[in-house]
């Protein structure tokens, strides 16, 4: 049946069938079988003597509203809805089809288990009876987000030049970590490292993430919406990490108990195979997996935040309160310093995480009250902690550990005292909440850069100690 | 006439098969016939009638495939299996009982 493109009931029906194909739970076939009621429908309508535009609007009054058809699509098809997360579906028009990637994705799985593997060629073995080489945690990151950022240029289709300068922050971090002449200090018989080593091995994922993230983003790094979406993908990868390293946790008890029962150690298996070639491959995979299921099911990171929100809010407002009632002051060691930035960091990413899944058009809510108050109780406890590290410098004067502590807080600070100011001019109504997103990605950039910083800087203007 | 929510879910399933049982049919020509045979009582929201037609062929109790129709495009059309043949005679002996038993209540309500 052909028909002029300039019909109007054609118009409507089409625009119908779109709003159709935006519902997950009804599939294309399905959208057929309704569309054909539709029009089955409206020319019975027409014969009866009704003009065409309203035997349309009768019809789709007739065939019930979308919200209430797609849910019993969805509770009579709920498989659908999972089946999209991973495999192949036929009818993706989309540039690189399913069965690619799928292919190209488990090419990458096998090339990254093979990186782990080639220190072991020359003389840099993981063995389950000593501690694993320093070398290891030193070029962790760059075991994975070279290829994890090869996934994205071949995802995203990217020319040639900019494959050459994302690799450039690889090459640099790579040179630095294993060229630096690092110290080695000898305690209680065992060899220590630096203190500028173990910093650089803490930093270097946080700097080199944002080369991946910028061949997820394609390059525009300043597209507030893509970086939020690299947000997203990042939260929601951590999630998928954590899942497959418990199912991992499960194969590896498995082994043990298995080989164990014949009178077999598989040890050296599970140590020099299992675990470094499946965690850098859950990487990938977890990627993946985040890739194909964008949209599809309601993001986890979102939902976890609501939920520690309003905890974390009370236990630092306990926490200040105790402090102030008993008057201790923060016993600044090493663990406690890198414990209160990771609080820091996770308040940080509370507000962003539920940046990332607010409706920025809706007024200002009572969860917003408590992201306020949650951020400023977190700017109390940063001052407080910044208060001790200043102390403890003035005292006993600089070391790699404290500066790293100290830009760390100011950072996180003027992070989260832009954050608290924005939020109350949010809820004030006197800013829109995209001011606060914007703000929110902009900073991502500071992190990256600081931690870049302490990888290349610290260990020359510490001398390496 | 309102007949409510749940009975028109109840009676969705054996009012189908029972059309199907005269033979191979379509969605919308199932909707026709049920609106015609119940004087225009029973409305369905068209929509609806489709998750019920997945779910009995989920079930293995009608049988689906794609035709022609008149104007040319495709239609997906129905037929009831053995198994929704026996399906349909046992709601069939149910919708009786509760149908017989209503009979004589009401019967006997209106005689006294």
């Amino acid at each position: 049946m052909n028909v002029a493109p300039d019909d109007p009931l054609e118009a409507q029906i089409g625009q119908w069938r779109a709003y159709l194909h935006r519902r997950r739970a009804i599939e294309g076939p399905d959208v057929e079988e309704l569309e054909t009621h539709l029009r089955d429908q409206v020319s019975s309508l027409t014969q009866a003597g009704l003009a065409d535009d309203e035997a349309f609007l009768v019809a789709v009054k007739r065939m019930g509203s979308l919200d209430a058809l797609s849910r019993e699509f969805a509770l009579e098809h709920s498989d659908r809805l999972w089946k999209q997360l991973v495999i192949v579906s036929a009818t993706d028009d989309s540039t690189k089809s399913n069965r690619t990637e799928a292919l190209v994705v488990l090419g990458l799985v096998a090339t990254v288990a093979l990186v782990v593997k080639i220190p072991a060629l020359f003389g840099v073995p993981l063995d389950p009876n000593e501690e694993v080489p320093l070398f290891y945690f030193r070029n962790a990151s760059l075991f994975v987000f070279p290829l994890l950022t090869v996934y994205f240029l071949w995802k995203r289709g990217w020319n040639a030049m900019s494959r050459l300068w994302l690799a450039l922050p690889f090459v640099v971090g790579a040179l630095c970590v294993n060229v630096y002449p690092f110290e080695t200090r000898v305690m209680n018989n065992a060899p220590e490292p630096s203190d500028t080593e173990v910093l650089a091995v803490l930093h270097m994922p946080i700097a080199l993430w944002l080369a991946v993230g910028v061949a997820y983003v394609r390059g525009r790094w300043f597209d507030e919406g893509r970086r939020m979406n690299f947000v997203r993908f990042t939260g929601e990868l951590v999630i998928y990490f954590i899942l497959i390293a418990l199912g991992g946790g499960v194969v590896t008890a498995f082994t043990f108990m298995m080989f164990g029962a014949i009178g077999m150690d598989p040890a050296w298996f599970v140590a020099g195979w299992l675990l470094p070639c499946g965690a850098a491959g859950a990487v990938i995979i977890g990627s993946w997996l985040v890739e194909a299921k964008q949209s599809v099911i309601e993001n986890m990171a979102p939902v976890l935040t609501r939920l520690f929100t309003p905890l974390f809010t009370i236990l630092l407002l306990v926490f200040l309160t105790t402090m102030i009632w008993t008057g201790r002051p923060i016993d600044i060691q090493r663990d406690v310093l890198i414990a209160f930035d990771l609080l820091l960091v996770l308040v940080v990413g509370l507000v962003l995480y539920s940046a990332s899944a607010r409706d920025p058009q809706a007024p200002p809510n009572l969860f917003d009250s408590l992201q306020l108050l949650l951020i400023v109780s977190a700017l109390v406890v940063d001052l407080v902690a910044l208060a001790a590290i200043a102390s403890r410098i003035s005292e006993f004067g600089f070391t790699p550990n404290r500066v790293a502590a100290l830009g760390e807080n100011l950072i996180l600070l003027v992070n989260l005292s832009g954050s608290a100011w924005l939020y109350a001019e949010f809820l004030r109504g006197r800013n829109t909440f995209r001011a606060l997103e914007a703000w929110q990605t902009a900073y991502l950039l500071a992190y990256s850069i600081w931690a870049a910083l302490v990888v290349l800087l610290f260990p020359p203007l510490f001398r390496f100690a | 006439m309102d007949l409510g929510k749940d009975l028109v879910a109840a009676s969705a399933t054996p009012l189908v098969l029972a059309i199907l049982a005269d033979g191979e049919s379509y969605g919308y020509a199932i909707i026709k016939r049920v609106s015609e045979l119940s004087d225009g009582h029973l409305q369905w929201t068209d929509g609806m009638l489709y998750p019920v037609l997945h779910r009995l062929e989920r079930h293995g109790l009608v049988a689906s495939k794609w035709g022609a129709s008149d104007s040319g495009r495709q239609r997906k059309y129905y037929r009831l299996t053995r198994q929704g043949r026996t399906q349909l005679e046992e709601d069939r002996k149910r919708w009786q009982i509760v149908d017989a038993t209503l009979h004589r209540i009401w019967l006997k309500a209106y005689s006294s």
